[in-house]
């Protein structure tokens, strides 16, 4: 049965060695208990979405905070810690060795836990980079970067004291995921500290956009799906007692992957002032894409050749085979979205939440339930508490899955052909933004209940966990035989890529360079060549209060809703003024384009309405707009703006080379209160109680600003 | 249908084909790789998550 008698090799000295349970433990624990907590936060901001006052007010609760909350708890808090769940524990069992150091276990489980936790915290508090999926502040990043090498030094240390000479396919991936996820991170999170929780980041305007969706994309790529697509490979073969249908093709699979997913983060700014060069290479590497997606999800699925009858019967392999063709759909649906034609009607709709959420509700969540499953059983020595309930949970879950994204996909049809749908007269039917999203609220709710019957069977499951760990007991140390020592000696007819299969260090640097070379291409020219962005000389910088007003914007997370970014067509050109050039972005620090519009576009709402509209309206929206699904912010008209901060970010921001004069800082404090005094009269003239130290007038002057650096031509 | 979309991407020319041009002899190497590999050493491969089996 192993090797060495497969071999016909002399019988090895053997040795007893213990695998590390507690750790595969406390990862699991915590992918349950912040799964439920992600997925009720998601919950949350459903119900927002058609019930605005679901905030009780409270400016912590607000969409724009707490919907990076929603996405950092799933991605980082449940789908990380089932990644770091699952790879302690096959990591160990494919290698024959337990981990490295205990110790380094030990910082990583709770180094995680409390970055997880400072997310929680300063996310509601609206400290935020404003980049998607990488929102948290400087200290954080810091922070993710040293637990990231602590976890890097545990994982690389076992595979080199490990105990069998070839790295099995899912290592490949763990090592792959390791590498990209450290050079993403470091790359999109270079930035100026303007304070103990506030930060520029290097990148401006197109660069920023580019860095952030190279990094945003990928990181779907190496967070999202190459650890998983490890823990595939090792639990799926485990769970149908059978080895995985191709090694062959896995290799294929795994170089393909990594080479190719580098290169398709610009499909997520198709139709923006990206430079079209980028645009285009998106587009075809998405395309490309599909091969190695569906190559990877064909050897998931074939593996279950003759066990089909087992997943009629076995709840892990339900929720196994269910997630591995959510991958399948998912990184269909992907190259489709990056197809321009498609991606002009569907970007900026309900579709892409759909679409995500078919790989993080089926992908991620259905893989994770399939592992947790199999796993808690197996470590506690038992037999699963309840079948009945794990199955009346995959159905749940299913069941959540279909009206989650049956609704939204219908709900994103419906808007974006009413956002395009011109009169016969050469007008637009609907005018009103508002009039679309009164149109799919209906949708928005499905949403919701599809969600609500998601969490109920996450949580059927946390019990249904807890209960079998109840009635077993933790083998907290496993005690196995094994090889005493490696004999990491060449095969005798050893190919290159056996020789890479018993190197980690080199495979990892090979994997490292594969990754750069897409990422490279892209980004260097874009750095480099000049005409990328042709600057406009009328774009100037923010006045002192525009930039304090925008910083106001990005804490409460306006963009997670608003685009800031007018495409090319006549449909959008119509509805918002001129569609939008790079030269207009080049002192945005950070850009804040978004990829979202539950509400219009606000690139060219400067000077639109008057600054009253703009103090009513953010008062109550619904007293200007009658229906509108924006929360209140009446805590802009208590709270003060924060006159001594602009000091240092005008340092901050000559620092990154917007054109300030010299010594500028020390006088942007008067200018700042000249201009707010100036909007403040101008509502007090309406007869409007304003108070010119408001932050409400900081952001008035700031949404003012927009897209006014040009001349517009008149409609 | 695909030739048709390809036609309506801008630019669609140069870059698509420097960047086919760096991948095809990177896959085609990783499928010589693959298919070189001995047969038995695949299985012992494949089989290495089963192995521990009841362990």
């Amino acid at each position: 049965m192993n090797l060495n008698e497969q071999k016909g090799l002399k019988k090895m000295e053997m040795q007893k060695i213990r695998y590390d349970n507690v750790i595969v433990r406390n990862f699991a624990i915590a992918t349950v208990v912040w799964g439920v907590v992600g997925m009720f936060v998601g919950l949350v901001i459903a119900i927002q979405l058609f019930e605005p006052a679901f905030n009780a007010r409270l400016q912590y609760l607000t969409f724009g905070r707490i919907r990076p909350l929603h996405t950092n708890a799933v991605i980082f808090a449940f789908v990380g810690n089932a990644i770091f769940m699952g790879l302690y524990y096959s990591v160990q069992r494919v290698c024959k060795a337990r981990m490295f150091s205990d110790v380094l276990s030990k910082i990583h489980f709770w180094g995680w836990q409390l970055i997880i936790l400072s997310a929680a915290i300063t996310l509601p508090l609206g400290f935020t980079t404003s980049k998607e999926y990488a929102e948290l502040e400087w200290p954080i990043d810091i922070a993710i970067t040293l637990i990231w090498v602590i976890f890097g030094m545990n994982l690389i240390g076992t595979l080199i004291r490990r105990r069998e000479k070839h790295l099995y396919v899912a290592v490949w991936f763990y090592l792959a995921s390791l590498v990209t996820v450290a050079v993403l991170h470091i790359v999109n999170s270079i930035e100026i500290p303007v304070d103990y929780l506030k930060s520029y980041p290097v990148y401006a305007g197109v660069q920023d956009a580019l860095v952030q969706w190279w990094y945003g994309h990928n990181a779907v790529a190496f967070f999202l799906t190459t650890p998983f697509l490890g823990l595939m490979y090792y639990f799926l073969p485990k769970a149908a007692n059978r080895p995985v249908y191709s090694y062959r093709l896995s290799i294929v699979h795994f170089w393909s992957l990594i080479f190719l997913y580098i290169w398709a983060g610009p499909h997520h700014l198709l139709y923006t002032a990206l430079p079209d060069w980028a645009q285009s290479l998106g587009t075809v590497f998405s395309i490309m894409l599909l091969a190695p997606s569906w190559g990877g999800a064909i050897n998931g699925l074939l593996t279950l050749r003759g066990a089909w009858d087992k997943v009629r019967e076995e709840p892990v392999l339900k929720f196994m085979v269910v997630a591995v063709t959510a991958y399948g759909m998912s990184t269909f649906e992907g190259p489709m979205l990056s197809l321009k034609n498609l991606n002009a009607l569907m970007h900026y709709t309900d579709w892409i939440i759909s679409h995500v959420h078919i790989g993080a509700l089926g992908w991620n969540g259905f893989l994770t339930f399939g592992i947790l499953y199999w796993l808690i059983p197996r470590m506690w020595k038992t037999e699963l508490y309840s079948r009945k309930l794990a199955n009346v949970h995959f159905w749940l879950g299913t069941l959540g899955i279909v009206f989650y994204a049956s609704s939204m996909y219908w709900s994103a049809i419906v808007q974006t052909l009413m956002w395009k749908q011109f009169a016969p007269t050469g007008v637009l039917q609907y005018p009103n933004f508002l009039e679309t999203t009164l149109q799919i609220l209906p949708y928005h709710m499905i949403r919701a209940f599809g969600g609500l019957l998601y969490l109920t069977g996450a949580v059927m499951m946390a019990y249904n966990l807890f209960k079998t760990a109840k009635k077993g007991s933790l083998v907290r140390d496993e005690e196995v035989e094994v090889p005493a020592r490696m004999d990491n000696v060449a095969d005798v007819h050893e190919t290159k890529h056996r020789w890479l299969e018993r190197k980690p260090v080199q495979f990892a640097i090979l994997s490292t360079v594969a990754i750069l070379i897409g990422g490279l291409v892209e980004l260097i020219p874009t750095f480099l060549v000049k005409s990328n962005i042709p600057t406009i000389a009328s774009v100037k910088p923010y006045t002192p209060l525009e930039l304090v007003g925008r910083d106001i914007y990005v804490r409460e997370g306006c963009n997670t809703c608003h685009s800031q970014m007018v495409r090319p067509f006549r449909s959008e050109t119509e509805r918002y003024g001129e569609y939008s050039k790079a030269g207009e972005f080049v002192y945005d620090h950070p850009f804040l384009w978004g990829s979202k519009r539950t509400g219009p576009d606000l690139h060219r709402v400067g000077r639109r309405y008057s600054n009253l509209w703009h103090y009513l309206h953010m008062e109550n929206p619904r007293s200007m707009s009658p229906g509108s699904i924006m929360p209140q912010y009446p805590w802009l008209f208590d709270q003060e703006t924060d006159v001594r901060g602009v000091e240092p970010r005008i340092r901050a921001m000559q620092r990154l080379g917007v054109p300030y004069p010299k010594g500028y800082d020390a006088q942007a404090a008067d200018d700042l209160r000249a201009q707010a005094e100036v909007i403040a009269a101008d509502l007090q003239k309406e007869n409007a109680p304003a108070d010119p130290n408001k932050e409400i007038i900081a952001l008035i002057a700031y949404l003012q600003r927009l897209g006014t650096d040009i001349a517009v031509p008149q409609q | 249908m695909i030739s048709e979309v390809l036609r309506h991407i801008e630019d669609i020319g140069t870059y698509p084909v420097i960047s086919l041009l760096i991948f095809v002899p990177f896959f085609i190497g990783v499928c010589v790789m693959a298919i070189r590999m001995r047969r038995e050493d695949a299985e012992h491969m494949s089989k290495l998550p089963l192995e521990e089996e009841g362990a």
